[in-house]
């Protein structure tokens, strides 16, 4: 962790102050500076990250970019340019603000069981003195479940004829039908993204929590007798660059990662499930072959998550104390 | 401000057999500055932390005031601790961190800001009260460790080696520093150090712990002067007292067959200990032959054997030493302990005659 906050506005002066100084051939530390004999050698030794980065982003990007001001042949025998109408179609539609809609809230209500279900359990788990290794690792083990399996597991127990959730759910009268029911399946959707989500955040909050120094917590100890008062006032803030990252991480993570999860849920059930913006993207793009409309509605999603991303950084990284 | 007692405390661990602090009794006046000084592993910051509540009670009592505080929470001890590593709270300023304490327990704004203030003026800390700790230097650190202390007012001052990760210079200075704002503040401290300097320099009375038990309580100078065993003599002191083993014969101790001083203890082998700054250069002393010296500037350290027993001596002359130097020293000056138990051996009730040193 940086010693000092670190913001974008910094990161961007830093940036411009440096690539100013290195237009005019001046380095901060001369002595430090490595010598290359020919020019060319260290464009050698980036290569491999650069193409491997300008083949799988910077060239589907484009092409996403392009391709969404054409309206293409579903057969691919040629492309019309419409200019924004893909853009319009897209925010205009019905299907697609609520899939927005929904994606909002799926990614508001996962992130946020994920990360304080992550985080009392780290607490939690942080107090046990015997066998806490035996804990973490069961807690931890479920990390290494790759989502789509995890989405299988989830699919099994939310089984409408022998899932042990729908069986549960009958005890107290309710007739839960994931696949079927929108909401049902929303919250089959949230509680599997969730449970996979854990782990991650849990070996986090408990590293995060095991670098609050000891003593620190024996003076919260002696200053505040209530121990709500002590994990507000002392543990929450020391944990709060562990927060951030993971809010950042969680946010992706929702918005993203839990592709598979939704894939092997919603896939082949009746219409009217609920997803998310990127699994729409898929969806219309290779199940309905309508490329031009599913690359404008990747761009908005891109845009998205830029600002998002910014507004993060700007706002609430500023509250965030690195120790 | 209360008086401190401690009775009958003792500690055991979970799953060991030995007990890490036992039957230590303590009484600790109003007002009055004890160290608890020990080598490390002899139980000194557990003791320390039991009285803060840090570390459960396995036998006895600790009282603070009247107030049996065995089951009390940290919180509710009313007292204050100063860790060796600051333990400031890094996300608060200085001003916060005096503060918070007070804040939980419901003191009125006015009442937080004056003692803030009061706190910050005695330990002129004014000019940092809005910066975090990390801006700060080890010392302000420790000085805003110390005003967390000093404004909750508290019943006791608890000192967990405040000093051990400041330079030098710095500790002499802070150390002083302390004992004044124990003078004038008046708050019963408990202070652990490993530093028998500290513990000397600081304390009204000391508490030499060996594991896990206490070896001698006393003024820094009772302790000095009568060690109550061996373990005492070795640790309070520098250089630290040699320890030779000789003989009582007829009323005069003997090292090595040479007649040292006379003695009212009974016959028979014991340890004898002398302190480097006790014995001088004395013609029909008993010979020692010089090993190598230390020059200190003020006084030399000359070290030397007697037979094969290894002694130390403070010589303040400048002039060169022969090859063997005689050495005498003050029968008050003699210290006998118990060849076996290491316990110091005091004078029979009858002194004999004593020449006057």
């Amino acid at each position: 962790m940086t010693d000092t906050p670190f913001t974008i506005a910094e990161a961007e002066t830093t940036l411009f102050a440096r690539l100013r100084r290195w237009w005019s051939g001046e380095t901060a530390n001369p002595v430090k500076r490595v010598q290359f004999d020919r020019p060319l050698t260290p464009w050698m030794f980036l290569l491999p990250q650069l193409a491997v980065v300008a083949i799988f982003f910077y060239w589907p990007s484009v092409q996403a970019v392009t391709s969404s001001f054409y309206l293409e042949d579903p057969f691919g025998f040629g492309a019309t340019f419409v200019a924004l109408d893909n853009y319009t179609d897209a925010l205009t539609s019905r299907g697609y603000l609520s899939t927005a809609a929904f994606t909002a809230f799926f990614c508001v209500v996962v992130t946020a069981l994920s990360l304080g279900l992550g985080l009392l359990l780290a607490v939690k788990a942080d107090k046990v003195i015997r066998g806490a290794e035996t804990y973490k690792t069961l807690l931890i083990s479920v990390y290494a479940i790759a989502p789509p399996v995890a989405g299988l597991i989830g699919m099994m127990f939310f089984d409408m004829h022998m899932g042990p959730f729908t069986q549960m759910a009958a005890w107290f009268g309710y007739d839960l039908k994931v696949g079927i029911d929108y909401w049902d399946t929303a919250s089959a959707l949230i509680v599997i993204s969730v449970w996979k989500q854990i782990p991650y955040n849990f070996i986090f909050f408990l590293s995060g929590l095991q670098s609050v120094p000891v003593s620190v917590r024996e003076a919260a100890l002696i200053d505040a007798k209530s121990g709500w008062r002590r994990f507000c006032d002392i543990t929450l803030p020391l944990l709060a660059p562990t927060a951030f990252f993971l809010l950042v991480i969680n946010i992706t993570y929702t918005m993203f990662d839990t592709f598979p999860i939704i894939d092997v849920i919603v896939k082949d059930k009746p219409a009217n499930n609920p997803m998310t913006l990127v699994y729409k993207v898929y969806l219309d793009g290779f199940k309905g072959n309508d490329i031009g409309g599913s690359s404008a509605q990747s761009v908005i999603l891109m845009v998205v998550v830029a600002l998002l991303t910014v507004l993060q950084f700007r706002f609430l990284e500023r509250r965030v104390h690195y120790g | 401000m209360a008086h401190l007692s401690l009775t009958n405390v003792g500690k055991t661990y979970g799953g060991s057999a030995q007990a890490a602090v036992a039957d230590v009794n303590i009484e600790i006046k109003d007002g009055e500055f004890i160290v608890l000084v020990g080598p490390s592993g002899c139980g000194k910051s557990t003791l320390l932390r039991m009285v803060a509540g840090l570390e459960t009670i396995s036998q006895g009592e600790i009282r603070i005031g009247e107030r049996l505080v065995n089951q009390l929470d940290p919180a509710e001890r009313d007292i204050a601790m100063v860790f060796q590593n600051y333990a400031l709270y890094p996300h608060m300023s200085v001003r916060d961190n005096m503060a918070y304490g007070l804040k939980n327990r419901g003191e009125s704004k006015a009442v937080i800001e004056e003692r803030v203030a009061e706190a910050a003026r005695m330990l002129e800390l004014r000019p940092y009260l809005d910066r975090k700790p990390r801006a700060l230097s080890g010392g302000q650190r420790q000085r805003v460790a110390m005003g967390r202390a000093i404004v909750r007012q508290p019943s006791a001052f608890l000192f967990d080696e405040p000093l051990s990760n400041l330079d030098a210079k710095l500790r002499v200075s802070m150390r002083m520093e302390i004992r004044k704002l124990q003078r004038r503040l008046g708050t019963t401290s408990l202070y652990v150090t490993h530093d028998q300097l500290e513990a000397m320099t600081l304390a009204d009375r000391l508490v030499v712990l060996n594991g896990g038990r206490v070896e001698q309580i006393g003024a820094p100078l009772e302790v000095y002067r009568a060690p109550a065993s061996t373990f005492v003599a070795s640790f309070i002191g520098a250089p630290a007292m040699c320890l030779l083993d000789a003989q009582v014969e007829n009323g005069t101790v003997m090292l090595e067959g040479h007649a040292l001083a006379p003695v009212a203890q009974a016959a028979g082998p014991v340890t004898l200990g002398l302190r480097a700054e006790d014995l001088r250069i004395t013609p029909g002393g008993v010979p020692m032959r010089v090993d190598h010296i230390e020059e200190l500037g003020a006084q030399r350290i000359v070290h030397g054997y007697v037979g094969d027993q290894a002694l130390a001596m403070i010589d303040t002359s400048e002039a060169p030493l022969p090859e063997t130097v005689h050495l005498g020293v003050a029968p008050a000056r003699v210290h006998l302990f118990d060849a076996q138990s290491g316990r110091r051996i005091e004078a029979a009730a009858q002194p004999v005659a004593v020449p006057a040193e």
